[in-house]
């Protein structure tokens, strides 16, 4: 379905030049295969990102092998063994924008900004993460196999 | 088939998909036995503080509400009381009806709503502001000679409309989070969002004395507060959408325990 990207290649248009390595997440079957930006993704950032309530907010609802974090949420699976239960790809899929695996999902879409109604104005047009964070946080994810 | 024989069975059908749509779109809605209050979410120690009123912050509110509803103003010179007489009396029961239809405004009036309607038609005063000191103190007054007493906000071909627009936007998916309302109080509730354990999100206690807040604050400033979380723009300070929203919150306790001025975490 390409016009969730819309937003994205617009957006490409204005910030050609700062965004002139990303690539248009393209999906294959419940996947995208190529990474969003060409430096690869860091684990450790994406560490950073995803136990942040401010930038990841992924422990609102998740709880995972974070042991100095406390109070993690309970409304969505373990994040441990997220890397052994999916491939690098199916992983981007569902953080770029999980409805695209479930439609009822509640887990927000991190890299779609249409279909989006009464975003607050401080957050309209923005992504939840920006290409590169997605790659880190992929990354990170890709480590938790147990 | 006769004629009279093919009409029942169309009738038949149509309850048939009128039962099965109905339940599809209201699956996950809160059995009536089922519901519960904020309250019952609580630790012991946040409950005492409410039940007992040389405790509960909010009763401060309620005596400056006191002297508030007996003091005459306004370039009539009048008071609550001078129309109303003794709200322990009149009072009783008020806000656990409200919302309710206005006539002259032709649309349901929030209780915070209808006393501004009062300063301005009958004691030509000018209105307080939302969350003023003012206001929360009336409105906790008010609300508190409610407590104990079921809600039980009017539903008619009048409030209908305004009803079916609250429910409306409780199930709309919003914000930059792209949630609802409903997916967190309908089908999450007792669940815990990060460390904070979702109630079913009843408006049984305001205006309500909030420990994060350190202040006694509105149903519209929580209503805020959660559309603020899901990074969705809030409605304007006194927007009729939460009037609306109210309407169907109140409507979504129908029954419980009106029990301002609440305590919660
Ligand atoms: C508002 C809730 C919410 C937030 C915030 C959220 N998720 Fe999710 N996530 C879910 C739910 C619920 C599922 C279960 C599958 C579904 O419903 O689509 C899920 C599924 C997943 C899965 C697949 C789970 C598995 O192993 O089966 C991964 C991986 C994941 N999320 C990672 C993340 C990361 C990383 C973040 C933050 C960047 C995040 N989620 C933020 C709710 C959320
Ligand atoms: C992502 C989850 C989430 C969403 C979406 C959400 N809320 Fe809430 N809501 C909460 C949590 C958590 C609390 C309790 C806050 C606390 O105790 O600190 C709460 C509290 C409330 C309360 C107070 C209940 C009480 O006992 O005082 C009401 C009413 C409420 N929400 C209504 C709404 C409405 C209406 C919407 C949509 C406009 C909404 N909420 C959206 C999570 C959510």
């Amino acid at each position: 379905m390409r016009p969730i990207f819309i937003a994205f290649v617009l957006g490409s248009v204005f910030t050609a030049p700062a965004l002139a390595q990303e690539t248009r997440p393209e999906i294959v079957g419940d996947a995208i295969p190529q990474p969003l930006v060409a430096i690869r993704g860091d684990p450790v950032r994406g560490r950073a990102i995803v136990v942040d309530r401010q930038v990841g907010l992924c422990l609102l609802c998740h709880s995972g092998p974070f042991p100095e974090q406390r109070l993690q949420g309970t409304l969505a699976p373990e994040l441990a063994g997220a890397g052994r239960r999916w491939s690098e790809g199916q992983l981007r899929l569902r953080i770029v924008d999980a409805a695209k695996a479930n439609p009822a999902t509640i887990m927000p879409p991190y890299y779609r900004t249409d279909g989006l109604v009464r975003v607050a104005s401080a957050y309209r047009g923005k992504t939840l993460l920006t290409a590169q964070q997605i790659e880190d946080v992929v990354a990170f994810l890709m480590t938790l196999r147990d | 088939m006769s004629r009279q024989a093919l009409m029942r069975l169309a009738h038949f059908s149509l309850a048939v998909l009128l039962v099965a749509f109905g339940f599809a779109a209201s699956a996950t809605e809160i059995p009536l036995s089922e519901r519960k209050s904020g309250y019952e979410f609580m630790g012991p120690q946040s409950r005492a503080m409410q039940d007992d009123d040389t405790a509960n912050p909010g009763m401060l509110s309620v005596f400056d509400g006191e002297a508030l509803w007996n003091a005459k103003t306004g370039a009539t010179n009048q008071s609550c009381a001078g129309c109303h007489g003794d709200a322990t009396q009149s009072m009783k029961g008020a806000a656990a009806r409200y919302p309710a239809f206005n006539a002259s405004r032709g649309r349901p009036l929030d209780l915070e709503g209808q006393i501004n309607l009062c300063r301005a038609d009958r004691q030509q005063a000018s209105p307080f502001a939302y969350e003023s000191r003012e206001l929360l103190a009336l409105t906790a007054y008010v609300a508190r000679q409610s407590r104990g007493m079921p809600i039980e906000p009017t539903i008619d071909a009048r409030t209908q409309p305004f009803l079916d627009a609250g429910r409306a936007i409780f199930d709309l998916r919003q914000g930059q989070l792209n949630l609802s309302c409903a997916q967190c109080h309908d089908d999450q509730w007792g669940q815990r969002l990060a460390g904070t354990v979702i109630p079913q999100g009843h408006p049984t206690g305001y205006p309500q004395y909030r420990l994060e807040w350190q202040s006694l604050g509105s149903l519209q400033r929580r209503l805020r507060n959660c559309l603020v979380g899901m990074r969705a723009e809030p409605y304007a300070v006194g927007a009729p959408e939460y009037v609306d929203l109210t309407l169907f919150l109140m409507w979504r306790a129908r029954g419980m325990k009106f029990e301002a001025p609440a305590v919660r975490p």
